[in-house]
């Protein structure tokens, strides 16, 4: 089971990267779906040995949640805003890139100080830099992304981090926790999708960073 | 017989590289529907090119014929660093992955040289792209050595090529980087379009536009030996071979490998388009990305 | 050491001697460097046999100044240094006094004064053993320069390039004097030897620091390479070619000085020298790369070159602090090793460039083109000087990357993770140097030398005489034979590494030196490969060869100015570096039906000139023009200023 927590790792860094480097949309989406449902199996892989119903249901609505839900609704916002990609972003692909490998060096050498016994537990050191890693990603990706499309992105993605660190420093996810994260995570998505389709009316783009035309 | 092994192997690299490039056309070939050249075209070329005369651009000075020379001598030597079939090369030494790339990169100067020899615009073009992408691929393949050496602890090409397995997972992604950066160098699909007919478009062909007979044949052999080395080390990386089984095994699990590789690239070929230019370094610090997560990896 | 004092004097006497007699007859233009190479033979003799393992050479004479004394010491370290400095001198020396040909004759002749001034100042620089005289020859050397890079001081430019050198000399002085203070602070004596040891802790820190910025500034570290570019295309060749060569690596010289006093080191001090060392390498090789400028090209690279063996330095610093020997010797060895390196081929690419510059009478490299064809030996020497430089093999310039990157190697290998790591990004830095060291190289000779003249500048140029070009060939005679040089020369560097170190074991010595050896014979393989293929494609006699125009892809009348130009050879990489480099496009596209005017022009200015010195300085001059409110333009309001400053003194000292 280790070597399969440890390429799921991978795996998850991995997407934290290509959700960096690449700028088409809906391919992002598609990546945001994948690491939902990687982090399902996951929190199931984690607990292998003491498999309660709970965490099969946890499990089942997380990954059905981020890896169905979240996209079909995103999906269709991209359509309905008929963006396709992210244009001129503040940091570019190749600069974000870079940025990702020094923000997973950075992980490691968090995640090699905090004093985590449920990572020892689970198997692999790299549990906590892995979500450190999705944190941080998810955080990059909201600072230095301009259409409110790929900030919702970043969102799931620093939801998908914190996920992760709750499996690697308990084992076993609070339950309480970790469902309101998700609604307000839910919230976000709803709010963003409707957001958007109005920004999008009234504007004709999607760019967050126009918005700052409104202040007085 | 032991210490002539690596010899034998760089004889047979040495004389089965032409045939990695037929073997890639008849991939290509069966993909788009062909029947395609024969397997052993480049070899006709070669003998054919070497029994021709040549023109030479008045402009052209004693630079554009060393090009060719060198270069082709230059990957004759790399073949000599290049492990091949889990056992080491003819020459094993700690550092020599620098000498490895040194040698590649001599190869490359003298023939970007060679293209600026002529004066055309074209080649010069094709020079620039060259040299550019070839600056860009150094640091991948860097990084890429270095994740294994962390992992083996060797300093030698062999030393680190031999050791790494792809049980562990940091294993392939430096595979996956090294490929990427082994079509770069090659100028393969989705870098640059060996089969191109538009000069505009071309890299590494359009830089060869004006040699011929002879030296255009020397090119294409030293290529073809450039093929096999960078492929070689791939292939390494696959097997899981050790050196103390018999030579002989190894070498043929090793070509069997090659000719895996080859139809691999082919399949690159015709099922990948073409990048735009400026998305080239995108996919190459891709590749410098996945080559430092296989080093952090390493540590971790 | 009476071999030194005889080649001060004859460096002394033959600077004078021109000024005495007529500076423009063929004996006073050729007095002066005839000096030279006698004061760096005399030179060698001592260098080489401390080198060659004899016992160093300590020796002092009194000054009646206070704390100072000419104290000498010649140990393998400055002879490392010294014999670069001495050959490379008394090659340019050789090479001078025809590439002055065209100038001003008897200016020429008096030149040779600052330059046996500068050679000696280096001479002091590297064998002072006390901390005075150690300034006074690191002043020589700085004026004398600042007179040569002002040589053509009727061009406007030129004057400014020498100011701003001048500046910085200072400046970088202003940091050594309190580094030097506080260490003779602690040791009660100027003289080096009581030197190493007296500083532990942040003192020690606080030297290092000084060390960096006042040696960086000489040896021009980014930022403060900021004179660099200016002060090397402004100085006649022979001059760029002694100051990129060797005068930087003085600034260097005393950086590794300084480590020794300071005993076993901090790792972070190696960190920070890591650091700027990949910067400038970095920073060096991008601005080298674009510009147009042949000499402003290769003072960018001597940037960057520094840059590397700064970098080096930092491997060999962190290696002795975290307790890796092999790291840290292997470290230093590329460093000291590089340090020979760069000084041969920046001394030939810097000598053939003058060659070329001379000849086409413009420095503008798209405005040159197809010089090897009017001058295959300056080609051909630039040629090896380019490929040293770039560190291909089997030519010289590899062998320092070599050591410096298997010195890495193990350190990533070898230490903890969190140093291997480091040390992993400082390779991947070096190999995106090295790859785009290339491009500099392939654009600096490929774009002169190469295709067909692009402009009338070099069309009717001549090859130099041979006074010029048999000091070029020497040189670039070690940039190719670099492979067989230095696994011989390999031993002279254990010693000189001992004395920073302590000895070094043999066994690590001798892995290194036997690696040495089989790039070697690498390198006869690679030269028998080409022979045997050269022999393949000569197999058939002469087989017909026709000559013709180049293929144009079917466009006949393609012109000279057609061909790709260096800013277009570079276009791609600058565009991708941009963020960096900054390069200001002047833009004016062909419009309408008969297009006319159309212009397009790049700058690439210093980033740190723009981005850092002018800021800062305009800041300067804005606080300081707040205290023009204090100028009067009155005598006596002056007279009561100083009346009140020094009442106010007195009051205060003796309250």
């Amino acid at each position: 089971m280790k070597e399969a927590i440890e390429l799921g790792l991978m795996a998850l860094v991995l997407s934290d990267m290509a959700l960096l480097g690449i700028g088409l949309l809906s391919t992002c989406i598609r990546i945001v779906a994948f690491q939902g449902v990687l982090l399902g199996l996951f929190s199931v892989a984690v607990n292998w040995g003491f498999l309660t119903p709970r965490v099969w249901i946890l499990a089942a609505v997380s990954g059905l949640l981020k890896g169905v839900v979240y996209p079909l609704l995103l999906r269709r916002a991209v359509s309905d805003a008929g963006v396709q990609r992210e244009i001129e972003p503040y940091v570019g692909p190749i600069p974000s890139v870079l940025a990702g490998i020094a923000l997973f060096g950075a992980s490691v050498w968090i995640g090699g100080r905090l004093p985590l016994t449920g990572a020892a537990e689970a198997g692999s050191r790299l549990i906590v830099s892995a979500s450190l890693m999705t944190l941080l990603t998810g955080l990059f990706l909201v600072a230095a992304r301009k259409k409110a499309l790929t900030q919702t992105l970043g969102y799931i993605v620093f939801e998908n981090g914190i996920f992760a660190f709750g499996v690697a420093s308990v084992g076993e996810i609070p339950a309480l926790v970790e469902l309101g994260i998700l609604l307000d995570a839910f919230v976000a998505v709803f709010v963003m999708g409707i957001a958007m389709y109005h920004i999008n009316r009234e504007f004709d783009h999607l760019d967050a960073d126009r918005l700052n035309a409104l202040k007085g | 017989m032991q210490t002539f092994v690596p010899w034998i192997q760089f004889g047979i690299g040495l004389v089965l590289s032409p045939l990695l490039a037929g073997i890639v056309n008849r991939t290509k070939a069966f993909f788009a529907g062909r029947r395609g050249q024969p397997l052993l075209q480049v070899y006709y070329d070669i003998a054919k090119g070497l029994a021709k005369g040549a023109v030479f651009s008045r402009t052209a000075t004693w630079i554009f014929r060393a090009g060719p020379l060198i270069g082709a001598a230059a990957a004759v030597t790399a073949l000599a660093l290049a492990p091949f079939g889990g056992r080491p090369a003819a020459v094993s030494f700690p550092g020599d992955p620098i000498l490895f790339l040194g040698l590649f990169g001599l190869m490359r100067g003298l023939t970007v040289l060679a293209a600026l020899d002529t004066g055309s615009s074209f080649e010069g073009m094709g020079a620039s792209r060259e040299v550019f992408f070839s600056a860009l691929t150094e640091p991948v393949m860097m990084l890429g050595f270095l994740a294994l050496a962390r992992e083996s602890g060797a300093l030698s090409l062999s030393g680190i090529l031999n050791a790494a397995s792809l049980e562990r997972p940091e294993t392939a992604l430096v595979a996956v980087a090294l490929f990427i950066a082994f079509l770069c160098e090659n100028s393969r699909i989705p870098f640059d379009d060996p089969n191109t007919h538009l000069e505009l478009t071309m890299i590494h062909e359009v830089m060869v536009l004006d040699h011929g007979g002879p030296d255009f044949a020397l090119i294409q052999a030293g290529s073809a030996v450039k093929f096999w080395c960078l492929g070689s080390l791939i292939v390494n990386l696959f097997l899981p071979l050790r050196p103390d089984w018999p030579w002989t095994a190894n070498t043929a699990a090793g070509l069997a490998a090659m000719a895996v590789l080859a139809v691999s690239v082919g399949v690159v070929e015709s099922v990948t388009a073409r990048l735009r230019l400026n998305r080239v370094p995108q996919l190459l610090a891709a590749a410098a990305a996945l080559s430092a997560l296989a080093l952090i990896f390493s540590l971790g | 050491m009476i071999p030194v004092l005889a080649a001060f004097a004859v460096l002394l006497a033959s600077g004078v001697t021109p000024r005495l007699f007529r500076p423009d007859s063929g004996f006073g233009r050729r007095v002066g460097p005839a000096g030279v190479v006698i004061a760096a033979a005399l030179t060698l003799i001592p260098a080489c046999r401390v080198l060659a393992g004899r016992t160093p050479i300590r020796e002092a004479w009194p000054w009646p100044m206070p704390f100072g004394s000419f104290a000498f010491h010649l140990d393998p370290l400055a002879a490392f240094f010294l014999v670069p400095i001495v050959v490379l001198s008394a090659l340019s020396a050789w090479y001078g006094p025809d590439y002055f040909g065209g100038h001003d004759p008897g200016r020429a002749g008096r030149s040779w004064l600052p330059f046996n001034a500068l050679v000696g100042g280096m001479i002091g620089v590297c064998l002072a053993d006390n901390a005075l005289f150690f300034l006074l020859a690191w002043e020589t050397m700085a004026l004398s320069s600042f007179f040569l890079v002002a040589f053509d001081h009727r061009e406007e430019g030129v004057r400014r390039a020498a100011f701003i050198y001048l500046v910085a000399a200072h400046v970088g002085t202003a940091f050594l004097l309190p580094m030097f203070l506080s260490f003779a602070n602690a040791a009660g004596t100027a003289d080096f030897a009581a030197f190493s040891g007296s500083l532990s802790g942040p003192a020690a820190s606080a030297a290092f620091v000084l060390a960096v910025i006042g040696f960086g500034a000489k040896a021009g570290f980014v930022p403060l390479h900021v004179w660099l570019p200016d002060a090397h295309p402004a100085a006649p060749s022979h001059v760029s070619a002694l100051m990129s060569g060797v005068m930087l690596k003085t600034g260097l010289y005393g950086l590794i000085r300084t480590l020794t006093f300071l005993g076993v080191p901090n790792a972070w001090w190696g960190w920070t020298l890591i650091a700027v060392g990949a910067v400038s390498a970095l920073i060096g090789v991008l601005f080298a790369m674009a510009q147009r400028d042949l000499k402003r090209l290769l003072a960018y690279s001597s940037v960057e070159n520094v840059g590397i063996i700064c970098l080096s330095l930092g491997v060999a610093t962190v290696g002795r602090a975290a307790g890796l020997r092999p790291v840290a010797f292997l470290g230093f060895a590329a460093a000291l090793v590089h340090t020979v390196n760069h000084a041969a081929f920046k001394g030939t690419l810097f000598l053939a460039a003058g060659s070329a510059v001379r000849a086409a009478a413009t420095r503008e490299m798209d405005r040159l083109g197809g010089l090897s064809r009017r001058m295959p030996f300056t080609a051909a020497v630039f040629l090896a000087g380019s490929l040293a430089a770039s560190g291909l093999p089997p030519f010289s310039g590899f062998f320092g990357e070599f050591l410096l990157l298997s010195g890495l190697w193990r350190g990533v290998t070898e230490a903890d993770p969190s140093t291997a790591v480091s040390m992993a990004g400082a390779a991947s830095v070096l190999a995106l140097v090295f790859g785009l060291s290339l491009i500099v190289y392939v654009k600096a000779f490929g774009v002169s030398f190469l295709g067909s003249p692009r402009s009338d500048a070099g069309s009717d140029a001549v090859e130099s005489p041979a006074s010029m070009t048999v000091p070029m060939a020497a040189l670039a005679a070690f940039c190719v034979l670099g492979g067989l040089a230095w696994a011989a020369l390999f031993r002279a560097v254990i010693p000189a590494a001992a004395g920073v170190f302590g000895p070094v074991p043999l066994a690590e010595t001798a892995d290194t030196s036997e690696w040495l050896w089989k790039i070697a014979a690498v390198s006869g393989l690679l030269v028998l490969a080409a022979g045997c293929v050269a022999l393949l494609r000569l197999r058939r006699g002469r087989p017909a060869v026709r000559s013709s125009v180049t293929w144009g892809c079917g466009y006949g009348p393609a012109t000279a100015r057609m061909q790709y130009t260096g800013s277009s050879f570079v276009q791609p990489a600058t565009e991708l570096f941009g963020f960096v480099l900054g390069t200001r496009k002047n833009v004016r596209p062909p419009a309408g039906y008969f297009p006319a005017g159309r212009r397009f022009e790049t700058e690439t200015p210093d980033m740190s000139r723009e981005k850092l010195y002018r800021p800062l300085l305009a800041a300067v001059s804005r606080l300081f023009s707040r205290i023009r409110a204090i100028q009067e333009g009155r005598l006596q309001v002056y007279v009561a200023y100083m009346v009140l400053t020094l009442l106010t003194l007195l009051l205060w000292m003796l309250r």
